[in-house]
C-alpha cells in the first residue's frame, strides 16, 4: 500500500500533504485574529468544541498572504503534538497515491519552499512536492531560532 | 499501601489477560522472540513489585522464571516444550496468587519448589496442574470496586461536559435576552446546578493526588543508590496536591529523569561528600505545592551542583553558541543551557542517565503541557529543579472584555477590581508616555490593552474601563479595555505553541456562540505591556545570586499584621488559622491571651488596643509542645524567602527583614515568640531584672521584647528588687523602684539639653541605655 497524499494548492503551486497527517478538510467561517502572534498564525477558528489554530501557509513560506476576503476559506485540519491546526490552502484538489518514496529535489527551489519541502514523489499526475506539515506550522521564526 | 497493592493487582491482572493469548502462541512456537519478551516482562514486573510488597513466594516464583527466561533470551538455552510448560505453570500460579491477594485471602497452599525445579534444564516433565487452581476465582473482591477506563473515553466525557457547559452558557444568554417566566428560570437554574455538579464530579475523575507520582521514587532512588554506591535520603512533601491525571502521566517521565540525574550526577559518592564537608548521606527532597494557577514541583539535591561555565564551554565546543554570545550569558542563562539538546556535563555516559535522552526532552515534555522547567544551582551545594505545571486549565471563571470589537477573557483570579476610567476616585495621568492610574489614592501602572495588542480602539480613553489586575507576584497594574462583558465559566484549553509564544495568552476557550476567545495571562500582559513587575526583577536577582543559599529556601506565610505591616511567618510553625471574637482576647496573667475553644493561648502580634470590636483572625503557632496565637489582619500569600534576610540588630518579635515577592516583609522570629510567650516562666533568675510598668501596653508589648532581648528579666510592679526601671516620662514611679531609671518620651525631639529621656522609638539609644545600665551593675 503506497502512501496517500492530499493534493492542495499553496501559492498557486500544487503540493502534497501526507494524508495520514490530515484529519479533515473544512471550510472555516470564523477567524479570530491572535494579536501579537507570529505573522503566519492567521488566527483561531472553531470546529465544534475544538479550537483550531489557523496557519496561513503562504505566509509560512513567505510568499504573501492567502486571499480570503470572500469569506470561505478552505483549510486542512491536522494535529501536531496534541494541538489542532487548520492550514489555510488555496484549493484542495484530490487524494493521490504516491508511486515512489520521497526523493530530494535537486533543483534550486525558492527559499520558503526549501524549508518546508520533504522531498519529491512520483504520482500518476507527475511529480509532486511533499510538504513537511510541522515546518509549515512552525513558520519562519522557528527556523531563525 | 492498600492502594499500591490494588494497583499491583490490577496491573498483574491486566498483563495476565494480555498474556493469555501470548502464552498459547508461545507454546506453539517456543522460538518466537516477541512472545518470549512479553512473558519475560511480565515475570520481571511481578518480581520487581513483590520484592517491594514482601510476597516472598511470588518473588521466588517470578525470580526463577525470570532467570530461566533470561537464559533463553541470552541464547544460553533453547526454549523447549518442558521449559514452556514450566513457565506456564508458574504464570498460572502467579495468577492464582494475585487472585488471592485481590480477594484478601491467604495464598493457596502448595509447594512452589516443584514448579521451580521444573524450570531446571532437563527437568522431568511439566508440573502438574494444581489442585484448586481456579476454584477461588469466582468470589468477587470485597475491596472498593474500581474499574479501569481508557483515557480516551474519559476525555470524551470531559469534552462532552465541556460542550454541555458551552450549551448552557448559550442557553443562559438566550434566556437573558428574551423575557421568560419563573418556571422556565427555575428549571434552568436546576439544570445549571446539575451541570455544575456533574462538572465537579468529572473534574474529580480527572484529578489525582500527586502522591501517585512520588510513591515510586524512594524505591527507585534506593535501587539507584545500590547500583552507584551512594547514600541518598529521599524527602517527599506535598503529596496531597491534586493534578490532572494526564498531567501526572506527562510529568512522570521528566520527574523520573530529573531524579535519576540528581542521584547519578548531582549527589556525590559518600567519600567525596565527606571530603567536601557534607554529610555522607545526600538529601533529595521532592515537594509539590500549589501556587495560584500552577503546581510547583521542586526537586532539590544537595549534591555537587551544575557548573555553568563548563556548560558554556561545552556549548561553545559543540557549536551551539559562539564565543561572544557565550560571554554575554548570565549565570542563570548558563544553567539553562542544560536544557539544550546534546549537552551533558557528565564525564561519562552511565547506565543510569546521560544517554542522550537529556534535559531537552524533559523540557519539551513539560512545555507540551504548558509548563516550565527552571533550574537553579550552586556549585558544590546542590541543584534545584522546579517544574511549574499549569493547574488543569479546564474550567476557570473568567471575565470577558473586548477591545476593538474582539473579545478576550481574563482569569477572574487575577482580577482585583474593575473601575471606570472616568470614575470619581480614578485619575489617569501620563508620565513620560507611561500611564499611571490613581485609584483611591493608590498609584498603579496603567497599560492600554489596545496598545499591547496593537489594535485600534474606537472608545475614547475616558470611557474605557480599568481592570485592576494582580500578577502572580502580588504586583498590581491597571489594564484599560473598551468594554466589560460578562463573568463566565470558561472551558479553557491550552493554545498552540505559536500562540503561546506571544507570552500574552494562557489558553483558548470558546464563547457562547462557539467562536474562539483567547484567555490572557496577567503576568504576560504586564510583561509585554512594559509594566515593570517586581517579580521580574526578583527573577533576575535570583539569577545573579543563584539563590545565595539554594538549600535554605524557607517557605513562609506572607500576611498583613494588624498594624498593616507586611510580615512573614515560617510556614512550618503555623498550625492553622482561627477566627475568634475580639472579646476572647484578654490581658491576663501578665500577657495577652486568647481563648480558642477550650484552650487559652498566649497571644502575640497585637496589643490590646488594636483589636477593637468584632472578629480577630489569628494563626495558631505550634512548636511541638506549646501553642501560641498570633493575630493578623489578612493572609497575603504563600512565598519563600529567596533573598538575603537582614537580621534585626537584636532578637525580637521581628527577626529580620527580607524582600519577599519583591516587597520588604518583616520576618517574625517564631523562636523568639515562643521563648517570650511560653518560655518566660522558665527564665533563669540570675539575669538582671528590669521593672516595666505592667499597665502600659506599649511598654509591655513593644519595649519589653527589646528589654528582654538585651538580656533582662522583666518584672512588673512588686517588691522584688530590680536593676532598672523604664517608664514613660511623667509617670509616677517609686523612688526605690530600681537602681537606675530610663525615661522614655513620646516626642522625637528632646525637651531641652537637660532632658535625658530617650525617644521611645530611638532603638539605638534605648539599646545603648540598656547596655550601660547593665554595665552599671558590675561597678
Amino acid at each position: 500500500m503506497n502512501e496517500l497524499l492530499l493534493v492542495v494548492a499553496i501559492a498557486g503551486e500544487r503540493v502534497a500533504l501526507p494524508a495520514d497527517a490530515v484529519e479533515s478538510v473544512v471550510e472555516l467561517d470564523t477567524l479570530i485574529p491572535v494579536p501579537r502572534a507570529a505573522p503566519h498564525v492567521a488566527g483561531l477558528s472553531a470546529l465544534r468544541s475544538r479550537v483550531l489554530t489557523v496557519i496561513d501557509c503562504m505566509r509560512s513560506i513567505d510568499l504573501g498572504t492567502t486571499e480570503c476576503s470572500d469569506g470561505i476559506r478552505e483549510a486542512v485540519v491536522v494535529e501536531l503534538d496534541g494541538h489542532h491546526y487548520a492550514l489555510l490552502v488555496g484549493l484542495v484538489e484530490d487524494v493521490v497515491e504516491a508511486l515512489s518514496e520521497p526523493s530530494p529535489v535537486r533543483a534550486a527551489m525558492g527559499p520558503g519552499w526549501e524549508r518546508i519541502a520533504k522531498g519529491m514523489v512520483e504520482t500518476e499526475n507527475g511529480p509532486l512536492l511533499v510538504v513537511d506539515v510541522a515546518a509549515l506550522i512552525s513558520g519562519l521564526e522557528a527556523k531563525a531560532a | 499501601m492498600d492502594d499500591l497493592i490494588a494497583d499491583f493487582v490490577a496491573e498483574c491482572r491486566e498483563m495476565l489477560e494480555a498474556l493469555g493469548g501470548e502464552i498459547v502462541a508461545w507454546e506453539a512456537q517456543p522460538g518466537d522472540r516477541a512472545r518470549l519478551d512479553s512473558i519475560f516482562r511480565f515475570v520481571h514486573t511481578v518480581k520487581g513489585n513483590c520484592g517491594f510488597f514482601e510476597f516472598p513466594r511470588l518473588e521466588a516464583l517470578s525470580h526463577a522464571a525470570e532467570d530461566a527466561l533470561a537464559d533463553v533470551r541470552a541464547g544460553r538455552r533453547e526454549a523447549d516444550g518442558a521449559l514452556v510448560s514450566a513457565v506456564l505453570a508458574i504464570v498460572d500460579r502467579i495468577g492464582e496468587m494475585v487472585a488471592a491477594i485481590e480477594a484478601g485471602e491467604d495464598f493457596p497452599v502448595g509447594d512452589d519448589s516443584l514448579l521451580i525445579a521444573a524450570l531446571a534444564p532437563g527437568a522431568e516433565g511439566p508440573a502438574t496442574p494444581l489442585a484448586g487452581a481456579l476454584e477461588g476465582n469466582g468470589k468477587a473482591a470485597a475491596a472498593p470496586r474500581t474499574i479501569r477506563l481508557s483515557v480516551e473515553l474519559l476525555d470524551r466525557v470531559m469534552s462532552t461536559v465541556s460542550d454541555m457547559v458551552l450549551a448552557r452558557n448559550e442557553l443562559a444568554r438566550r434566556l437573558r435576552e428574551s423575557p421568560t417566566d419563573v418556571p422556565v428560570d427555575g428549571a434552568f437554574e436546576r439544570l445549571s446546578s446539575i451541570i455544575a455538579e456533574m462538572r465537579d464530579a468529572i473534574t474529580r475523575t480527572r484529578m489525582q493526588r500527586i502522591e501517585n507520582l512520588f510513591v515510586g521514587l524512594p524505591r527507585m532512588v534506593r535501587d539507584l543508590c545500590a547500583d552507584l554506591g551512594k547514600q541518598v535520603l529521599v524527602d517527599i512533601e506535598g503529596g496531597d496536591v491534586e493534578l490532572d491525571r494526564e498531567m501526572i502521566e506527562m510529568i512522570r517521565d521528566p520527574l523520573t529523569h530529573i531524579v535519576r540525574n540528581a542521584v547519578d550526577h548531582g549527589i556525590e559518592l559518600p567519600a567525596d561528600r565527606l571530603k567536601a564537608g557534607k554529610r555522607e548521606i545526600g538529601i533529595l527532597s521532592v515537594s509539590a505545592r500549589q501556587s495560584g494557577n500552577q503546581i510547583l514541583i521542586d526537586i532539590h539535591d544537595d549534591g555537587r551542583g551544575i557548573d555553568g561555565t563548563k556548560l558554556v564551554d561545552k556549548a561553545v565546543a559543540s557549536g551551539l553558541l559562539d564565543k561572544a554570545a557565550a560571554d554575554a550569558l548570565s549565570p542563570r542563562d548558563q544553567l539553562a543551557l542544560i536544557f539544550e539538546a546534546g549537552l551533558s556535563t557528565a564525564k561519562q555516559v552511565t547506565a543510569i542517565s546521560g544517554r542522550g535522552v537529556g534535559m531537552d526532552v524533559v523540557r519539551s515534555n513539560i512545555e507540551r503541557i504548558g509548563g516550565i522547567v527552571e533550574v537553579d544551582s550552586r556549585l558544590g551545594e546542590g541543584t534545584r529543579m522546579t517544574l511549574r505545571v499549569p493547574l488543569t486549565l479546564t474550567i476557570i471563571p473568567a471575565l470577558t472584555v473586548s477591545i476593538a470589537g474582539q473579545h478576550f477573557a481574563i482569569p477572574r483570579s487575577a482580577i482585583e477590581e474593575i473601575v471606570r476610567a472616568n470614575g470619581e476616585s480614578v485619575t489617569l495621568e501620563r508620565l513620560g508616555g507611561a500611564g499611571v492610574a490613581t485609584i483611591r489614592g493608590r498609584r498603579v501602572p496603567e497599560v492600554s490593552l489596545a496598545d499591547i495588542l496593537g489594535l485600534k480602539s474606537d472608545v475614547p480613553e475616558a470611557e474605557r474601563r480599568l481592570v485592576v489586575l494582580r500578577a502572580s507576584g502580588g504586583d498590581v497594574y491597571a489594564l484599560s479595555v473598551d468594554r466589560i462583558h460578562d463573568h463566565e465559566e470558561l472551558v479553557v484549553k491550552p493554545a498552540a505553541p505559536a500562540v503561546m509564544a506571544t507570552g500574552l495568552y494562557a489558553g483558548t476557550t470558546l464563547a457562547d456562540d462557539g467562536s474562539p476567545i483567547l484567555l490572557f495571562d496577567a503576568n504576560g500582559l504586564a510583561e509585554v505591556g512594559g509594566v515593570k513587575l517586581e517579580v521580574q526583577e526578583r527573577g533576575s536577582r535570583i539569577a545573579e545570586a543563584a539563590t545565595s543559599e539554594a538549600s535554605k529556601l524557607t517557605a513562609v506565610l506572607l500576611f498583613r499584621g494588624l498594624d498593616g505591616g507586611r510580615r512573614a511567618l515560617r510556614l512550618a510553625v503555623v498550625d492553622r488559622i482561627e477566627e475568634v471574637a475580639a472579646a476572647a482576647v484578654r490581658d491576663a496573667a501578665g500577657q495577652l491571651r486568647v481563648q480558642v475553644g477550650e484552650a487559652i493561648l498566649p497571644l502575640a502580634g497585637t496589643t490590646a488596643g488594636e483589636l477593637g470590636e468584632g472578629k480577630v483572625r489569628l494563626f495558631r503557632l505550634n512548636d511541638g509542645s506549646h501553642e501560641i496565637g498570633y493575630a493578623f489582619a489578612e493572609v497575603i500569600d504563600f512565598a519563600v524567602i529567596e533573598n538575603d534576610v537582614i537580621h534585626a540588630a537584636s532578637p525580637g518579635e521581628i527577626g529580620g527583614v527580607s524582600l519577599i515577592n519583591g516587597e520588604p516583609a518583616e520576618i517574625v522570629d517564631a523562636h523568639w515568640l515562643f521563648a517570650n510567650h511560653v518560655g518566660s516562666f522558665a527564665r533563669p533568675s540570675e539575669r538582671m531584672v528590669c521593672r516595666l510598668p505592667s499597665d502600659d501596653p506599649w511598654i509591655q508589648n513593644m519595649l519589653r521584647p527589646i528589654v528582654e532581648a538585651a538580656g533582662y528579666c522583666v518584672v512588673g510592679e512588686g517588691d522584688e528588687p530590680a536593676d532598672l526601671v523604664i517608664a514613660s516620662r511623667g509617670a509616677d514611679i517609686a523612688d526605690d523602684a530600681a537602681r537606675e531609671t530610663i525615661w522614655l518620651r513620646s516626642e522625637a525631639k528632646a525637651a531641652g539639653k537637660k532632658d535625658e529621656s530617650i525617644y521611645r522609638y530611638d532603638r539605638a539609644g534605648l539599646l545603648m541605655a540598656l547596655k550601660s545600665a547593665g554595665a552599671g551593675r558590675g561597678k
